[in-house]
């Protein structure tokens, strides 16, 4: 081989290494889940969510996971949402999942919510046993934290795949709040909810689109 | 004027040393007098003020030794620059018994004297440190036996406030009352996290399974800062929140406001412990 065809070659290596690179850094700082709107229009609009124990699909079949449900209806794997700026949010969460209990159980008290209240499978809570908890739904800079009650472990039916439906075991939580300005803000769950992670807090609890998101007000 | 090889030259070390002088008396009551009220950290707290004044003596005595590297450096930059193409070598240095005693004995007895005047500060002072000190502190601050216990419990990825001596309420918010020795009790839920309040000179870790202590006295009222100053994950950066420093009348009713705001969950809320790991670990996933 040549002089200049061993030069071309190592060029092209070189290149090709460097290619594979700069595509990997930008997927990764590219990739987000999609963005879902709530369905309505300003100052009152609904978010639908639910929770699974389990996602059952690729590439994290075994992580627990919220889905978000499309102003069509259909569920997205997805935990950015978009709501109005200075609006009403009326939240349902179909919860999946099972309790875990809360590793701090001051969670277990809703708050920011309008009336301080949630409501669950029909009746109205200030406070839910931390015991009975399965997740939460949190977004702190509005100071909003609910608490979502699992399914019992000996319900029929349970959910292992999403997305789940209502002829599943269920727990629906609803409940209201209000947006202000607008901004990006986090959200997350508090319960330590990572099956198979250290202490529970590894994966889907440090993954957007799975345990935590964004709520982006605009 | 000396002279080598019968050439008559400047006295170089004079004049280095007139200029560091000049330079010296100019800068150190500009540093002490005009920047040093506005160095870190602000003047919230008893223990920030001793953190400030302790920044001022280090600035003060930094600057004449970084002016007297300066203007050696700068000195030799224009003084003793080659300007032809010659290559010589320059007239031999010869050791100065005087000049290698009076460094070695000036650098030992600044770095003595900050050990000595800082452990004193630390341990003797009237005000404990501001830091965290672990579970068993050793720079007390008086009247420690009747400081305000307040828990800062860090957790992926928030700060909760427990008050012992108000039924054990937790809050999202911290308030802590003026002219009030406060005895922060830093604690975490899950991962290494720091609980940095810089206005008040504090910054302790959250270390699960440990009772972090840090004390403070609030010299008056006002908002201050709260930031998470260890990686903790995720949403390590949005760890952050307000704090307040509030009249004593004030904090009152605000510790009421927030037992009745908090009375559904207390009873709910595990025993007050000065820490929380691993119990109650609950399963998880």
């Amino acid at each position: 081989m040549s002089r200049a065809a061993r030069a071309l070659a190592v060029a092209a290596g070189v290149a090709f290494g460097t290619a594979l690179i700069v595509y990997y850094i930008v997927s990764y700082l590219t990739v987000s889940p999609p963005v879902v709107a709530a369905t309505g229009s300003k100052p009152r609009v609904h978010l639908t969510l639910q929770t699974v124990a389990s996602f059952g699909n690729p590439p994290h079949p075994d992580w627990v996971s919220y889905l978000a449900r499309d102003p069509h209806g259909k569920w997205v794997h997805s935990t950015v949402l978009r709501v109005p700026a200075y609006s009403t949010v009326d939240v349902t969460i179909y919860q999946f999942d099972t309790a875990t209990g809360l590793r701090n159980p001051f969670w277990g008290q809703p708050r920011g919510t309008i009336g301080g209240t949630i409501n669950v499978d029909g009746k109205t809570f200030n406070v839910l046993n931390p015991d009975l908890a399965s997740h939460t739904f949190a977004i702190s800079d509005l100071g909003v934290s609910v608490p979502l009650k699992g399914v019992a472990d000996n319900a029929k039916n349970q959910c292992s795949v999403a997305p789940c439906t209502l002829s599943e075991a269920h727990t629906t939580v609803t409940f209201s709040f209000k947006t202000g300005k607008p901004g990006k803000l986090r959200w997350q769950c508090f319960v330590p909810c990572a099956f198979g992670f250290p202490l529970g807090f590894g994966g889907p609890m440090q993954s957007i689109g799975w345990m935590d998101g964004y709520l982006m007000v605009q | 004027m000396t002279t080598i090889a019968g050439e008559p030259v400047p006295r170089h070390g004079v004049r280095i040393f007139a200029i560091w002088l000049v330079l010296t008396a100019i800068a150190v009551p500009l540093i002490v007098l005009v920047l040093g009220p506005h160095l870190p950290p602000p003047h919230m707290t008893v223990e920030s003020v001793d953190q400030r004044n302790a920044n001022i003596v280090m600035t003060a005595l930094l600057v004449p030794i970084a002016l007297l590297v300066l203007v050696y450096f700068i000195y030799s930059f224009v003084f003793f620059r080659e300007t032809t193409d010659a290559i010589v070598d320059g007239p031999p240095i010869k050791g100065h018994a005087g000049a290698q005693l009076l460094w070695i004995v000036l650098t030992s007895t600044i770095v003595l004297a900050l050990a000595v005047w800082g452990s004193y500060t630390l341990i003797a002072g009237a005000h404990g440190a501001g830091g965290g000190q672990g579970p068993d502190p050793a720079a007390k601050p008086t009247g420690y036996q009747h400081a305000l216990p307040v828990q800062v419990i860090g957790q992926q990825w928030e700060w909760t406030f427990r008050y012992p001596t108000y039924g054990g309420i937790e809050t999202r918010d911290l308030a802590i009352p003026e002219h009030t020795l406060v005895a922060f009790h830093v604690t975490s839920l899950d991962v290494t996290h720091s609980f940095w309040a810089y206005e008040l000179g504090v910054k302790a870790d959250a270390v699960p399974g440990v009772d972090n202590i840090a004390y403070v006295n609030p010299r008056h009222t006002g908002l201050f800062q709260i930031r998470c100053a260890e990686l903790c994950g995720l949403w390590h950066g949005h760890m952050s929140k307000k704090g307040r420093i509030l009249a004593s009348s004030a904090f009152q009713a605000w510790i009421s406001a927030a037992q009745k705001k908090n009375a559904s969950i207390v009873k709910y809320l595990p025993k007050y412990s000065r820490v929380y790991y691993p119990a109650p670990l609950r399963r998880a996933g």
